[in-house]
Parts: C-alpha cells; sequence; structure tokens
C-alpha cells in the first residue's frame, strides 16, 4: 500500500541512474516470480475480465454479448442482496473487531497480573483454522445456545440463530471477530506501547483521571493504527468465504451469501460468465474502496 | 500506509535494528504501560474482567476437546460443556479411518511447506534483485506490479484460475502451492524490500571484494541477514497454507488429494449422532498449528505485528 511511496521516495534518494549493465543473475533472480505471478494471476484476471463479455457457460462455444452480463447483473436481486450483505457484514464486523481489541489491548498493557499469559491465549484464535472453528460454533449455536435459551426461558434462544434468516448474520459477525480480533489486538498493542510513558505522567499530573487519558490521549496517539487496522480489516471482511460455509452455506435461503461466494457458484452453476461480470465489479469496487481509505488516511502520520 | 516510516536505510545494526521497533519487541516482553507510577488499584479487577474475556477465546475449543474425547452416546446428550465420562479415543480412532488422516495430514503438511519454501525463496530471490536494481527501469516496474496484487482477492480471479489449473493438471497440491505462493508474494515482497533497504551496501561489497559471485553473496551472506524476516514471512505464508479451506476446496479435484481443512466437510454431510468423531477430526485437524504457536508464541506475537504494521 502506501509504504510503497516511502520505498520510491527512500529508493530515489541514491539517484547516480547509471545505466550500467545489469548482471545477468539479477535476470534470473526476479524472473521466477514475475512469471509465475504473471501466469498464476495476470493472466488469469485478463481471461477472467475477457470473457465477463461473453455468454460462455466456461466451457464450449461462446459469443461477444457486451454490457449484456453487466446490465444483467445490475438488476439481479441475488447479486444486489450478496453485495448488500457482505458490505454490511463487513461494517458491522470491523467496527465490532476494533472496540474489542482496543479495549482489550488497553486492558492487556495496562499493569494486571498473568500478562503475558493472558496475551498468549488471547491470540490463539488466529492459528486456528476459520472452516473448522465455525463447525464448531454451528455446533453451539445449533445446540448449546437453544438448550441454554429454553433452560432460561429466553424463547428468543430457542431457536438456532443459524435457521433464523434475520440473525443468521449475527452468528457470521461473531466467529468472524472471534477469530480476527488477535491480529487486531496485537497491532494495538504495539500500538498503545509506542506512547512514551511521561505522556500519561504529565496528564495525571494535571489532573486527568483513566477514562479522560484514554479518551484523549491513547485513543488520538493510535489514531495511526486505528486507520491500518480498520483496512485490513475491511478488505479480509469483504472476501468471507470459509467462515460463512462453515456456518450457515449462505443460508437460510440466500440470506447470508456473500459476494464470494455469489462468484463461486457460477462455476457450480454455470453461470460463469455471468459471475466473471460480478467478479469485475467486485473487483472495481475494491479498487475504489482501497484508494478512498488511502486518500482519507492521507496526511495523518502519527506513529 | 503512509503512516509506517519504513526502517532508513543504513542503520549501523543492521540485521537486528531493522523492522524491529522496539514496540514490537516489548509485546512479548511485557512491556509496561507506564500509567500513574505506584498506584495498583484496578490491577486485580482489570486482571479478573481480562480472564473472563479470555474465557470466552477458550470455551470453543474447551468444547473441542471435550466432545472430542466423549463416547458416542455422551456426545449426544445435549450438554456440551460436560466433561467426558467415561474417557473414550473411540472418536479419534474412528475419524482416523474416515478422514483418513494421515493422507490428509501429508497433504496439508506438503501444501503447507510447499507455500512456505516457495513463498520465502522467490520473495526474497525477486526483493534482492529489486533493490540492488533499483536504477533499472524493468526491476522498478516490476516491484509496482507484483505489489499489485494486493488488491486482488482471490474470488475475482478465481474461476478462471479453476480452470486453467484444471486444464493443465494442476488440480491438485501443486496448484495449490503455486497459487497460495503467488497470493503470498506481494506482501512478502515489501517486508523483503523494506529489509533489504536497511542492510548496508558496505558490507556487500566487502564480501565482492573477497571474490564473492552475486549468487555466493545472496546465499553466505544476504539469505542468513534476512531470517528475521524470512520468519514472519513464513509464519504468514504458514498460517495460511494450514488453515485455508476456500482455495483447495476449489482448487483440487481428487478428493483424496485434500487438505485437512477440506476433509472436515464430511461431518457436514452425515450430520448425524456421531458428534465425538467429528470434534475428534476437528482437534486433530487444529492441534498442530496450535502446538506449533504454543511453542513459537515469542515469534508468532513479534512476526505478525511487525508484518501487519509493515505491509
Amino acid at each position: 500500500m502506501t509504504a510503497t511511496r516511502s520505498i520510491v521516495t527512500g529508493g530515489s534518494a541514491q539517484k547516480s541512474r547509471s545505466n550500467k549493465r545489469v548482471e545477468p543473475i539479477y535476470y534470473l533472480f526476479l524472473f521466477p516470480a514475475v512469471v509465475l505471478f504473471t501466469l498464476a494471476i495476470t493472466v488469469p484476471g485478463i481471461i477472467g475480465i475477457f470473457f465477463s463479455f461473453t455468454d460462455s457457460i466456461g466451457i464450449g462455444q461462446w459469443e461477444f454479448t457486451g454490457f449484456t452480463n453487466y446490465i444483467a447483473a445490475f438488476s439481479d436481486p441475488a447479486i444486489l442482496t450478496s453485495f448488500l450483505f457482505t458490505f454490511g457484514f463487513a461494517l458491522v464486523t470491523v467496527i465490532l473487531v476494533n472496540v474489542i481489541a482496543f479495549l482489550l489491548a488497553v486492558g492487556l498493557t495496562a499493569k494486571i497480573r498473568f500478562k503475558m499469559g493472558l496475551r498468549a491465549i488471547f491470540v490463539i484464535p488466529m492459528v486456528v483454522s476459520g472452516i473448522i472453528i465455525a463447525y464448531v460454533f454451528a455446533f453451539l449455536f445449533q445446540n448449546s445456545l437453544p438448550a441454554a435459551g429454553s433452560a432460561l426461558g429466553i424463547p428468543f434462544l430457542e431457536t438456532s440463530i443459524l435457521a433464523n434468516p434475520d440473525l443468521a448474520w449475527v452468528g457470521i459477525v461473531i466467529v468472524t471477530a472471534w477469530q480476527s480480533i488477535p491480529g487486531t489486538l496485537l497491532i494495538y498493542i504495539a500500538g498503545i506501547l509506542s506512547i512514551p510513558g511521561d505522556v500519561y505522567e504529565a496528564a495525571s499530573i494535571d489532573g486527568a483521571n483513566k477514562r479522560q487519558q484514554l479518551v484523549r490521549i491513547t485513543l488520538p496517539l493510535v489514531a495511526g493504527y486505528v486507520v491500518i487496522n480498520v483496512i485490513l480489516g475491511f478488505k479480509n471482511y469483504l472476501n468471507a468465504y470459509d467462515i460463512i460455509i462453515g456456518l450457515t452455506n449462505g443460508g437460510p435461503g440466500t440470506s447470508t451469501r456473500s459476494i464470494a461466494m455469489t462468484i463461486i457458484r457460477g462455476f457450480q452453476t454455470g453461470d460463469y460468465a455471468y459471475q466473471m461480470a460480478t467478479a469485475t465489479l467486485f473487483f472495481i469496487i475494491t479498487i475504489i474502496i482501497a484508494v478512498l481509505q488511502l486518500s482519507v488516511t492521507r496526511g495523518r502520520s502519527n506513529i | 500506509m503512509s503512516t509506517i516510516p519504513l526502517p532508513t536505510k543504513k542503520t549501523p545494526s543492521a540485521p537486528s535494528a531493522a523492522g524491529d521497533p522496539t514496540s514490537t519487541r516489548s509485546i512479548t516482553t511485557g512491556g509496561t504501560m507506564p500509567t500513574a507510577k505506584g498506584r495498583k488499584s484496578g490491577s486485580w479487577s482489570t486482571t479478573i474482567i481480562l480472564f473472563l474475556c479470555a474465557v470466552t477465546v477458550l470455551l470453543p475449543l474447551y468444547v473441542t476437546i471435550s466432545m472430542a474425547f466423549k463416547t458416542g452416546p455422551q456426545s449426544v446428550d445435549g450438554n456440551a460443556f460436560s466433561l467426558p465420562a467415561p474417557f473414550s479415543i473411540d472418536g479419534f480412532v474412528e475419524a482416523w479411518q474416515l478422514t483418513r488422516f494421515p493422507v490428509g495430514f501429508a497433504m496439508s503438511f506438503i501444501v503447507t511447506a510447499g507455500t512456505v519454501v516457495a513463498t520465502i525463496i522467490l520473495a526474497s530471490f525477486a526483493s534482492y534483485a529489486i533493490i540492488r536494481n533499483w536504477d533499472h527501469r524493468l526491476f522498478r516496474y516490476s516491484f509496482f506490479y507484483l505489489l499489485g496484487a494486493m488488491f486482488i482477492p482471490f474470488p475475482v480471479v478465481a474461476l478462471p484460475q479453476i480452470q486453467l489449473t484444471g486444464r493443465f493438471g494442476l488440480d491438485n497440491p501443486l496448484g495449490v502451492i503455486i497459487l497460495a505462493t503467488m497470493f503470498q508474494l506481494s506482501f512478502s515482497v515489501l517486508l523483503f524490500t523494506a529489509f533489504l533497504r536497511s542492510i548496508p551496501m558496505e558490507l556487500e561489497e566487502s564480501a565482492r571484494i573477497d571474490g564473492a559471485s552475486t549468487w555466493q553473496t545472496f546465499w553466505r551472506l544476504i539469505f542468513p541477514l534476512l531470517a528475521p524476516m524470512s520468519a514472519t514471512v513464513g509464519i504468514f505464508a504458514f498460517l495460511y497454507a494450514w488453515n485455508d479451506f476456500m482455495m483447495p476446496s476449489l482448487i483440487i479435484s481428487d478428493a483424496d488429494m485434500q487438505t485437512l481443512p477440506v476433509r472436515q466437510n464430511l461431518f457436514q454431510s452425515q450430520f448425524s449422532s456421531n458428534y465425538n468423531v467429528a470434534f475428534a477430526s476437528y482437534l486433530m485437524a487444529m492441534a498442530p498449528a496450535i502446538i506449533a504457536y504454543l511453542f513459537a508464541q515469542r515469534w508468532v506475537m513479534e512476526g505478525v505485528t511487525q508484518g501487519a504494521l509493515k505491509g
């Protein structure tokens, strides 16, 4: 991302733009990566965009159809709801994860007992496979939660939330948050630890209480880290797939079908060209968001 | 991220200083935020609140373990939180055979090891070539070209990739290794190039005066210096390759060559009464990564923090 920029400016420092010949071995170093990358990502990308303008079903004959797929995609409720669901889900999750991770980071950097043990525990979910933990949570949501609901006499919880089209997304948010809080948390801990201690000393001499210190000092000083976490998180959540497959498989009905799932289904249902149009749209939107996020964050350098 | 200063080049103590901000290190060594000294109030209450939060982390893992050791009948009694009584390993025995665990483990191992090694080698090779030839347009442009993929998520190119891998006989673990490595590449090149800039040229020049070729210089001098960054890159590649479901499930066509996470869908289709078998299988699939983490906590925490901040 923008780290690129500083690399560039750093690079131009060593200016001598001599046109010395490159030692041939450097090509040998560079080319495996570039060639494989081109074959594995660039070529499929171009093929995909190309076929999004056709009526291909993945195999056999096809014809150019211009923007037909795109026009159809814009008025396809299945695609629109999956975009809406994915963006809504990503937004809710990114807020939830960042609030919880920030509070945990504040706790885990304060004067507490068993600090390292606690940190080690909070990081565990990061190393657990998303699909497998989704299966575990699916079991809990389907069996244990309803059992607890009926034992406590809460009718609202007596049926599995995953079977309720209006609530299934909550389960997905919970599991996604469970798994992605650790990475976010580690970044916030690094951020909070980078704040010099005398800032807090000065504040407490001036009579600021703990809560004021948190809101007036910690929060503004880790703003840059918030930006990192929001960008990284949002990008990940937009591609949600594994956890949803494990929890609801897109259901009930199509209420929790993410963009990634919609695209992949194109292969199973023969909508190859059509879903490539969806993929292209998704790609364009991802780029727009990335650019927007970067331009919003530009100039806010405080780390 | 524009907000993060990359290590300036030519830090005197390159290997240790570069890419290792003190903040990162203190993550694993405690690093107390020096708030109002001497006041110990709140320490226990915060600790207790955090312990309660930690329960939510551990609860699903506890359920997995306890369910895995239950007998078939106990696993369906509706109480997920009870301890196994009697203790039984029937679930493991059956899961071992049902999922053909040794084969699944071997496939996961091959995919993970292949991705980790390929990512480290290809990315460090390319980064070294790019940094040493920054003046040349080809190398400079290659850098941005490789970096561009950070904005291309797998779902966008998945359909053509499924087709192409199928057509060229790569619908197997090798295909997954290649694709997974390529998706890790941008991020890894970014980390390696940032680190390489901090290695002073003088170090390399002295090696060259001694008559070492570029190839020798890379392997004997540069690659060992890159070790901390290789660890970070390797940890990210490991976590991705070992845990991923989406890519292997779509690319590998032969069910017998599937990785462990994909094999677990067996228990979704036959959603019958053998929960103990399912959970034993989940546990066996999760355990290697968790055990590896417990032994390498420090590096994982440092590596992830570093990687995320640079990337």
